[in-house]
This record gives structure tokens, sequence and C-alpha cells, in this order.
């Protein structure tokens, strides 16, 4: 296109206005008839449009509800109940906001797994990877400032979880805090910019969206081979073949998201947030909702606070450079047998991830008994010198035998107890988020660079369109 | 399957014909069906229709006195005439109003002192005086609307001035002998 553009469509309606503004044209490129796609995608390439029609779901039913909601502190709880009880279909409009918005995130979740699998991110889509890793960004961000909009107990503890991350950085974290609150705590200030901003982020979704699909456009969809488009007979329109194949799913995607909003709309949501904001009382268990589990189990993985906030920050940071982390000169997992077992790895550590991200860090997996030498040296602190160096010589495997010696250093029952009690050793929760936040960077850090080098892949097809020589394929 | 198996498998009117029809009925249902909800939360909700109706007890009203409640966000007027304002009223010649009306089609039969009229001026929604103790009332003695001059009479109709129509009278019966309740529910 460019100058002196001519439209070439026959109706002339069409061509006059395709001449002078080409929107037809720009359609048809994008996702039309113009627009060849490889032919041999499989359903996992339905999530991108998936993902298209819940930004759509969640900007309509938003807009609606913000007819009805108050952002203030004083009134925000009661204008979701109005919404609920009051508004015609307000509840039917609200469950479908609060849902969409964790279909959003399965369905992203499941488009990003796909890139992983079939290096949708390695050259030429590099940008298109990180506008989409942006879209996830912005994703959260308006996900956890619409979480506190109903102003219950999890959205204003919630908020106050969140924005004190900022206070872990040095010397400003403070400042920032108070600049993000509006105020000394999380309270109306906040509501009422987090309900703006709320309001305001769709939309810079919906300018990336289409930045993300037009970097899209340019070298056009990857594809389960991962191996580049060679000519038109490895393609087919994607209208009809895809917009039909994508109706499908759209089918039978809002069959799953109904079965939630209308069987168990608040199957993924917490009780505690029909409880109106209390600023005297925290939640007894306070956990994000389910879409940051991971991040927030790596987040209390490390025992440092900056650097917790670091690593979770991290996670997704490294996302933007894996690209250049991936030196495997083959896109698509299909054709890499070793890589392929470390993104069934890494989805079973995310997982894990996520369901650390809602059990109590120390809750305990795996007892391992008493740290007898801890025990010994507490006690030993309190015997007299020979005795002390006794027992240190020989710590007492058997736990009659050090009672023994505790009793002989004076010690009561209760206090002997409780010294046990404080040298158990146990695997817990937290122990397994380290154990996983460490694979998940060593996946991208350490991993994905060695493997392009070490792993033997196996021979790529010739083209789309002759798949798979016989002679091409590996021995098995 | 060649050409001409073709040509005589399908008829003029062929299976993918159905099917594109009754994929595109079941969109135009499934949005219509869709577009419902969205549409309808914009009507009056719950609480809003809860107060579509009043109750307003007028036992304390004596001859010649005026007073005024909230009906549906607007100023609601009641006033009870005298008996020499009714005998006035049956001096006015209907062919010579602007908007002909009986008065007696504006009252309930056998309460013929009460006017019931919404306090909306006909010409451009202003609140008309003489409701309220010392408010002008117009050179009829009804009331008198002070954004453009309209000048109505003891039964609310429009004498003079550029309102068109006469103030309006809502829905209204008598649940009790001295309760007016103003509305239907919606």
């Amino acid at each position: 296109m460019g100058h002196n553009y001519k439209s070439k469509y026959e109706n002339p309606v069409v061509n006059w206005i395709d001449t002078r503004l080409p929107i037809f044209w720009l359609v048809d490129t994008a996702v039309g008839a113009g627009h060849p796609t490889p032919k041999n995608l499989n359903y996992w390439w339905n999530f991108g449009s998936l993902a298209g029609l819940c930004l759509v779901v969640q900007l309509i039913t938003g807009i609606v509800l913000a007819m009805h909601y108050t952002p203030h502190a004083d009134m925000a709880f009661a204008s979701v109940e109005h919404i609920m009880r009051d508004v015609n279909y307000g509840w039917l409009i609200r469950y479908i906001h609060a849902n969409g918005a964790s279909m959003f995130f399965i369905v992203v979740f499941i488009h990003i797994f796909r890139g992983l699998y079939y290096g949708s991110y390695k050259a030429p889509r590099e940008l298109l990877w990180m506008l989409g890793v942006t879209i996830l960004l912005l994703m959260m961000a308006t996900a956890f400032m619409g979480y506190v909009l109903p102003w219950g107990q999890m959205s204003f503890w919630g908020a106050t979880v969140i924005t004190n991350l900022f206070s872990a950085i040095p010397y400003v974290g403070d400042s920032i805090v108070t600049l993000l609150w509006g105020g000394f705590s999380v309270d109306n200030p906040t509501l009422a910019r987090f309900f703006s901003l709320h309001y305001l982020l769709p939309f810079v979704i919906t300018g990336t969206v289409i930045l993300h699909i037009w970097a899209l456009n340019m070298p056009g969809s990857n594809n389960p081979s991962g191996i580049d488009v060679k000519g038109p007979a490895d393609t087919i329109p994607f209208h009809p073949y895809y917009t039909i194949k994508d109706l499908f799913g759209i089918a039978v995607f809002l069959a799953f998201f109904s079965a939630f909003i209308f069987f168990m709309p608040n199957a993924l949501g917490h009780p505690d947030n029909y409880i109106p904001a209390d600023p005297l009382a925290t939640p007894s268990h306070i956990v994000p909702e389910w879409y940051f589990l991971p991040f927030y189990a790596i987040l209390r993985a490390v025992p440092d606070k900056l650097l917790g906030v670091v690593a979770m920050f991290g996670s997704i940071a490294v996302l933007f450079v894996l690209p250049w982390l991936d030196t495997s000169k083959v896109r698509s997992a299909t054709f890499r047998p070793v890589y392929k077992w470390f993104f069934w790895i890494f989805v079973v550590v995310n997982f894990g991830l996520g369901w650390c991200g809602q059990a109590d860090t120390d809750r305990v997996l795996i007892p391992l008994g008493t740290d007898k030498t801890a025990v010994a040296e507490n006690i030993a602190a309190r015997l007299e010198p020979a005795s002390r160096a006794e027992l240190l010589a020989n710590v007492p495997s058997d736990m009659e035998v050090m009672k023994k010696y505790a009793e002989r250093a004076g010690m009561s029952d209760l206090a002997f107890d409780r010294l046990v009690d404080a040298e158990l050793i146990s695997f817990q929760v937290v122990h397994l988020s380290q154990i996983l936040t460490a694979w998940y960077f060593f996946h991208f850090l350490v991993l994905l660079p060695l493997l392009g080098y070490f792993e033997k892949t196996r021979p790529l097809p010739e083209s789309l369109s002759s798949p798979i020589a016989a002679d091409a394929m590996p021995a098995e | 399957m060649s050409v001409e198996t073709q040509v005589v498998d399908e008829p003029e009117v062929n299976r993918r014909d159905f099917i594109h029809i009754a994929t595109g009925a079941m969109f135009a249902v499934g949005g219509a069906m869709v577009a419902w909800p969205f549409i309808d939360q914009m009507n009056p909700s719950a609480d809003v229709r809860a107060l579509a109706t009043i109750e307003v007890d007028l036992s304390a009203l004596e001859p010649g006195m005026g007073m005024k409640a909230m009906y549906r966000g607007k100023p609601l007027f009641v006033r009870r005439r005298t008996e020499a304002e009714l005998a006035e009223l049956k001096d006015v010649s209907i062919s010579e109003l602007r908007d002909p009306q009986e008065d007696t089609a504006r009252v309930v039969e056998g309460k013929e002192e009460f006017l019931v009229i919404l306090g909306v001026c006909t010409h451009l929604g202003c609140v008309p005086l003489g409701t309220a103790v010392g408010e002008k009332r117009g050179d009829y003695n009804g009331w008198y609307c002070p954004c453009h001059g309209s000048h109505y009479d003891v039964s609310g109709r429009i004498r003079k001035g550029p309102a068109p129509k006469n103030l309006e009278v809502p829905f209204y019966e008598y649940i009790t002998d001295t309760t007016i309740k103003v509305g239907q529910e919606v």
C-alpha cells in the first residue's frame, strides 16, 4: 500500500470508501479472506481469538457496571449489592464480568503456554511476543484494581498487601506507597484512582492488542511445525477457514464460561469479599485471586522483602527477554525431544507454584524429625563443663536420654517440650516454593540457553504441504 | 465425485443453504438474547421502581390550603379549593380555553374540593408558584410560572402565557377517605 492506493472492491460504495480509508482492506488482510494462514494450525491456536473475545466481554460488561457502581469508600460495597439485587440483570452482568476476568486469564495463560511450546516468541516474532507480555502485565494491573472496587475485605487487604510491595524499594519505598494511596492507608482516594485506572487500562490493553495483531500480521502466524510458510500451497485463507474454526472454539468456550456464570458464579472468588472492608481487621487467610497465585508463591519463597518483590517482577521480566534466552534454532517442541520434556516439567512447576501460593507457607509437607544437635547444644549451655563436653561429644539419638540431661540441667518438662518443638525440622510449603521458584528461573536462565547447544533436534519437514518425508523421520 | 453427480444430487436449495440459514438464525436469536439484558439494565432498577407510587395524607388540608409532595422526582401539588372557587370555576366557558377540559374531568367525583396535579409547567418544565402561602398565584388565582409567565387557574388549566397544556393530573386513587395513592406500580 502507500500513495495512489486504488481499492480492488467491485461494490462502488465499498470501493469509494476503501480508496480513501482502506478499512475494508485492513480487515480483509488482518482477519479476512485476504490473510493467508498456515493450513496446519491446531486448536491451541484458537486462544488468540478467545482472548480477544474476553477483552470485548470485559469492556462491554465493565462499561455497563460503571453505570451503576459508586466509587466511594462509603458506598462502593452497597452499590455492588445494588447491582446484584436491584439493577435489571445486574447479577448476570456482574457475574459475567467477575468470572470473565478468570476466563480471560485461563485463555491468556493457555495462549502463552502455546507460544512457549511451539516457539512462537522466536525470530521474527520477538516484538509480537513482547507486546503479548505487556498485555499480560496490563491485564494483571487491571484485574488487581478491579478486584479492589467491590470494597470487601479481600479487596481492601489485597490492595493493602499489593501496594505495600512497593515499600520494598530502598529509600523512596514508603513515599511511593503514600503516593499510590493518596493518604496514610488504603482509603477513599485509593479507591477513586483505582476505579479511574481500572476504566482506563482496558483501552490501553485494546491499543496494545491492535499492535499485537499488527505485529502478528507481518510474519503471519507461527504453526505447530514451527517452520516458515514457503508458498501459497502452505496456506489457506483466514476467512472462512479459521473464522469458522474460531467460532466453534468460541461456542465451546462460552459453554465453559456459562457453567461458571450460571452454576458456580462464586467458585473462583473468596467469601470474605462479601464482608465490607474493615481497616481494623485482616481476614485470617488472605490469598490473591487464583491467577496471581504462582507469582504470589514466588514472592513468598524469598525470605528477603526486597528480593521477594524483585523475584516476583523478575518472573515476568524474564519473559520479555525469552526470545534471546532460547538459543535453539528450531521453534516447535515437536522437533525438540529434550525441550518437550522440560516444557511439561515447567507446566507442572507453574501449577505447583499456584498450589503453593494458596497454601500457608509454614504448612508442614514432610516432617523430618528433631534437630538433635541443636537441642543438645541448647541443653549443654546450661550444664556444668564436664557434662557439657560429654553431651556434645556424644549427642544421644534417644530423646529419653536427652531428657535426662535436661533434668540434670534443671529444665522443667514443659521447657524441654518447648525446646524440642522449636527444633522440629520439616519440609514446608515455603521450601517447596523455593525449589519451584529456583526451577522457574533455572528453566529460563540456564536450561533454555544451554539446550540450544546440546539438544539434538529432529529433522524438520520440507514444508507444510509436503510434511515429514518418510526418510526424514527419525528412527524411533 | 464428478461434476455430473453433484448436479444430480444437489437440489436448488441444498443442505449447505440450510446450514447457513440455520447458523444465521441461531446468531440472530443468540444475539438478541445477549443484547436484551444489556439494554434492560438501563431501565429503572428495582429500588427506583419501588418509589413509583406514593401515598399522600390529605386530612390536614383545610379549604384554601395547598401542599406539596415529591412524586417520581417531581413536585406534586394538592390544593383543597373553597366553595367560592368551585362556584367561580362553573362560570368558565370551556370553549375559550386553550386546552379545553372540564374541571370535573380533573378531579375525582365526590372529592371535587381536592385538586391533585403535577407541579411541572407544560411550557418548559419549571415549577409554578402558588401552592405555598404567600406565593404569587397569577391572574386566575391558581398558579403562576415565574420562568416565562404562564398563568393557570384554580383547576390548573392554562389561561394565559406560553404554556400549551393544562397542568398534568397524575393517576391517583383514594385508598381511604382522606388518603390518596398516586401513580401505578411498574
